[in-house]
């Protein structure tokens, strides 16, 4: 079945059950994905999958939701009527409706859509890669994670109300992380992910080159004394932080008491008045933009931070709703609808004028922490407290030479850390999570073994 | 050949597959593939969330489908699709004989059918009826939730329960034919405290496999007390100043420590590609002589027990370091394949579109000697890690752990609450400093994400010391 077929059969299920009100998301996928190890074929894996998610409304009006892979017929109706069972437990208190802007129209971009090029070219393609890494540097000596990936699908969203969208897309993914050896030393490893609509899209020798450069970049490494640094975040290392804590701006977490803002956090300064923050799902740079969320709102461009003050939250309907605001096209479709921001852009306000511009990552001469790469974002941040403490890979600049961090921690409080920066760069920089110039902050705690 | 006896064109679950599965399998045999591996799974999970006073969101969900493996010689195709019909599957085999290039087609003679079956799921096809109901579940988790409202700086109270019934059908060009039905149940209580400009946040989690009626025995008063005294405990805690010392990790979910650090150092899959520091060192010393670590899939109702791993092979007790020597990896096919080091019953995936992979199960570091006090005595200026966060290993082996509910421990004595700290090391250099366990061996139920997707494993020790750590923290 199509999807437009799946809107007619839940439609005449649903009638069936006498369910008036329904709405429903899927996606329809096909991957293909392969990985080497030392020019041989390691894994080649091909995925179709089918995921339903199905929402009905009751006569109460409560909602019930139900996921499945099954899409036959019988599938639906099971799907159906699980999900009017689960509407028995509905939240009374807080309602979910359609969103208002189900049937807004939206721009889809299907001329980006690429041809799958088949296993065995992603095969070549990757072997090849994998022997430009080994032969970059004498010391690297496997490229122990590694995957070249292509994958096509589809994306629907439609409602018993008349709305109906999908967009259809396709997206390749290189990564290459190298490990590299030298005698008398701990091994080190670092990689890149280089992201395109297509295989012939990725610029495969930039990935070689970013791998290459960042592990051996590390093999000369020193331990650092525990103290607090000037710290300059690259654009990547930025946006880990800025999407590790995006619940600050994050209206279903503001109502479940796990942000840092609160409902009249509209205003609030964060951060020098040179800093800008925007979410842009649809910025032409983000691969895996999508035109409209979970619950069918149009993706759209939409300030977070205006000259350091808090200027929207991300929505979703029934969030929408209760701020007395429209939703934002962040949605995802659950039972209880989650939030999240789509692709961050970080940029310098106009109001710059307090920032300390001599302080730029390829010229600044005095001592600094360079954080490269932030880790294990999963254990080191309290977003509902404000707290980081994260494992980095980065440098210490000191007397105009720069020397690979051995094992260290980086911690703090992003609060602190939004008010202490002293310098946002001018040029930005596109990474695989958004956009960002290098960071600047002042007095961070490093925590180190020397 | 068989074609004669075929009596469905599709997998029907609790019903014989036999005939078309072997079809399955010759075809891909036929095509010239060294072994088939057929993996079918038909799930029917539920989640229920409960928030303050109110059930907010019940999310049921079920699905279907198949994972087909096909090695030749080292290498192996892997194919997951819904399409659980004849020619879906056939397709698939099809697909994975491609994409490995597989040209010398041969008469299949290496498949001499599919063994007797082992069905595992005959005494818990009635599991379905006796798990709780969604009803029974959300009045015990809004009681939990009640329960955790205990005084005016408590500002968040959640109980998760979660709930996967995993039903699977294994077959394989070795003759396997296994089927069976997994139970996880699953449910956690979370609290964020706030007063002024302090906050923090306590949480715990409980988990069994099998036992139907686990959750209705979950003692929910006992879980809130523990999750609303460490929230008060850390509420007004300092950050924990960094440095290097000597640190006493908590039994139970303490065991992460062991699970990332050295656990997943010790799965074939590290050798296979040669991220492990511990590839040559079998039956060499790798920990202290204190330190002796089990895998096991068979403990009753532990989270990470399996009767069969996803590739049909029963689970074995692994002792993976005695007294400080290495003696065994974890290992699936590929990685005794590619490797040499023989299946362990550890072969496991999250679903069937992932390939198994050697995984933990129930990993645990065995009991000593020493109490609790005895290893906190012998300390006189360190940190006591009550309760762990999360953690992760890198590509080189360093390793890096959360402490939810720390103690700073002055000479021998637990004194003031500390919070911030993150424990940093690497595997090979901290083994050797765990110097003293405890007698109070406890696990604690996890999801532990790698390869194969994300799994139900135990992890577990009793009380040890480590001698010397980094602590990061400000």
């Amino acid at each position: 079945m199509n999807s437009k077929e799946i809107t007619t059969q839940i439609s005449k299920a649903a009638d069936f059950l006498n369910l008036k009100k329904w709405d429903y998301g899927a996606s329809f996928s096909n991957d293909y994905s392969v990985q080497v190890d030392k020019g041989e074929a390691k894994q080649l894996k091909a995925t179709q999958k089918q995921i339903l998610t199905l929402r009905v409304w009751n006569e109460s009006n409560l909602v019930g939701i139900t996921t499945t892979s099954d899409i036959s017929e019988s599938g639906i109706k099971k799907a159906l009527n699980q999900a009017n069972n689960a509407s028995d437990f509905g939240n009374n208190n807080e309602r979910t409706d359609f969103s208002p802007l189900a049937k807004d129209p939206i721009e889809v971009k299907d001329e980006k859509k690429r041809n799958p090029v088949g296993i065995k070219k992603l095969l070549t393609i990757l072997r090849e890669a994998e022997v430009k890494l080994l032969e970059s540097h004498e010391s690297i000596k496997s490229v122990p994670y590694n995957g070249l990936s292509e994958s096509f699908y589809e994306r629907v969203y439609a409602n018993s109300d008349g709305a109906f969208r999908s967009y259809t897309k396709s997206q390749a993914a290189l990564y290459l992380y190298a490990r590299a050896e030298e005698k008398n030393k701990k091994p080190r490893s670092s990689g890149s992910v280089k992201l395109g609509y297509g295989v012939e899209d990725i610029d495969i020798d930039s990935c070689i080159k970013d791998a290459s450069y960042k592990t051996i970049s590390h093999l000369n490494y020193s331990s650092i004394k525990t103290d607090k640094y000037l710290i300059c975040f690259s654009p990547e290392s930025f946006l880990t932080i800025i999407n590790a804590f995006s619940s600050m701006f994050n209206a279903r977490s503001i109502l479940d008491g796990v942000s840092l803002s609160n409902k009249n956090s509209i205003g609030e300064k964060l951060s020098t008045e040179a800093l800008n923050i925007y979410d842009d799902g649809l910025h032409e740079k983000n691969i895996s933009s999508s035109p409209f969320d979970g619950e069918g709102t149009p993706t759209k461009r939409l300030c977070l931070i205006n000259k350091g003050r808090i200027e929207n939250f991300i929505h979703s309907e029934s969030t929408a709703r209760i701020f007395k605001t429209i939703p934002t096209g962040h949605a995802g479709l659950g039972s209880k609808v989650s939030v999240s921001p789509d692709w961050i852009v970080v940029e310098k306000s106009k109001e710059n004028s307090d920032l300390k511009i001599s302080l730029d990552h390829s010229t600044y001469e005095g001592e600094f922490v360079y954080i490269e790469e932030l880790n294990a974002i999963h254990a080191g941040v309290r977003a509902s407290q404000g707290s980081f403490s994260l494992p980095f890979d980065g440098w210490l600049y000191k007397n105009g030479k720069k020397i690979s961090i051995e094992s260290a921690t980086v911690a703090g409080d992003i609060k602190y850390l939004l008010k202490n920066i002293v310098n946002i760069e001018s040029s930005q920089e596109v990474t695989t999570s958004g956009i960002s110039p290098h960071i600047w902050v002042d007095e961070l705690s490093i925590t180190g073994d020397a | 050949m068989l074609s004669s006896q075929i009596k469905s064109n599709e997998i029907v679950f609790g019903s014989c597959n036999k005939d078309l599965l072997e079809e399955i399998i010759f075809y891909g045999i036929g095509l010239g593939a060294d072994f088939v591996e057929i993996f079918i799974e038909n799930t029917d999970n539920s989640s229920v969330l409960a928030e303050e006073d109110f059930i907010t969101s019940v999310s049921p969900s079920f699905g279907r489908g198949a994972g087909i493996r096909i090695f030749k010689e080292k290498k192996d195709g892997f194919v997951s699709t819904n399409d659980l019909t004849k020619n879906g599957l056939m397709r698939s085999v099809s697909q994975a004989i491609e994409m490995l290039d597989i040209k010398n087609h041969k008469k299949g003679e290496a498949f001499n059918g599919l063994n007797e079956h082992r069905d595992y799921s005959l005494s818990k096809k009635k599991w379905i009826n006796e798990v709780p109901t969604i009803h029974e579940i959300s009045e015990k988790l809004l009681v939990s939730t009640m329960s955790l409202k205990k005084n005016n700086k408590i500002i968040t109270r959640k109980g998760s329960y979660s709930r996967n019934l995993q039903e699977v059908i294994i077959a394989s060009s070795d003759g396997t034919y296994v089927s069976d039905i997994r139970l996880h149940q699953t449910v956690g209580l979370n609290v964020i405290a706030s007063d002024a400009q302090y906050r923090s946040s306590g949480s715990r989690r409980f988990g069994s496999s099998g036992l139907p009626n686990e959750f209705r025995l979950w003692d929910h008063e006992k879980a809130a007390n523990e999750v609303f005294e460490s929230s008060m405990n850390m509420l007004y805690a300092d950050y924990v100043d960094a440095g290097q010392m000597p640190v006493v990790l908590a039994n139970k979910f303490g065991g992460v420590i062991f699970h990332e650090a050295c656990g997943h150092l010790l799965e074939t899959t590290q050798i296979e590609r040669g991220t492990t520091p511990f590839e040559n060192k079998l039956n060499e010393r790798i920990a202290h002589e204190s330190v002796t670590a089990i895998d096991e899939g068979i403990s009753e109702g532990s989270f990470g027990s399996l009767s069969v791993d996803d590739e049909g092979m029963e689970p074995e007790k692994s002792v993976l370091i005695k007294n400080g020597i290495l003696k065994k990896f974890i290992s699936d096919r590929a990685g005794e394949l590619r490797t040499g080091h023989k299946r362990t019953g550890s072969g496991r995936r999250q679903n069937y579109s992932f390939a198994a992979a050697s995984r933990m199960r129930n990993t645990y570091i065995a009991k000593g000697e020493h109490s609790k006090e005895d290893l906190i005595n012998s300390i006189s200026d360190g940190l006591y890690c009550k309760s762990m966060g999360g953690g992760s290993v890198g590509a080189t082996g360093q390793f890096n752990f959360a402490v939810e509910e720390g103690y700073l421990i002055k000479n021998g004595k637990l004194t003031n609450p500390v919070k911030g700290a993150t424990l940093i090391g690497e595997a090979k250099e901290v083994m050797p400093k765990i110097s003293m366990c405890g007698n109070d061996l406890e696990l604690a139920p996890g999801f532990c994400g790698s390869i194969s997707g994300s799994v139900n494993v135990t992890v577990g020790q009793p009380h040890i010391k480590v001698d010397s750590i980094t602590v990061g923290g400000r």
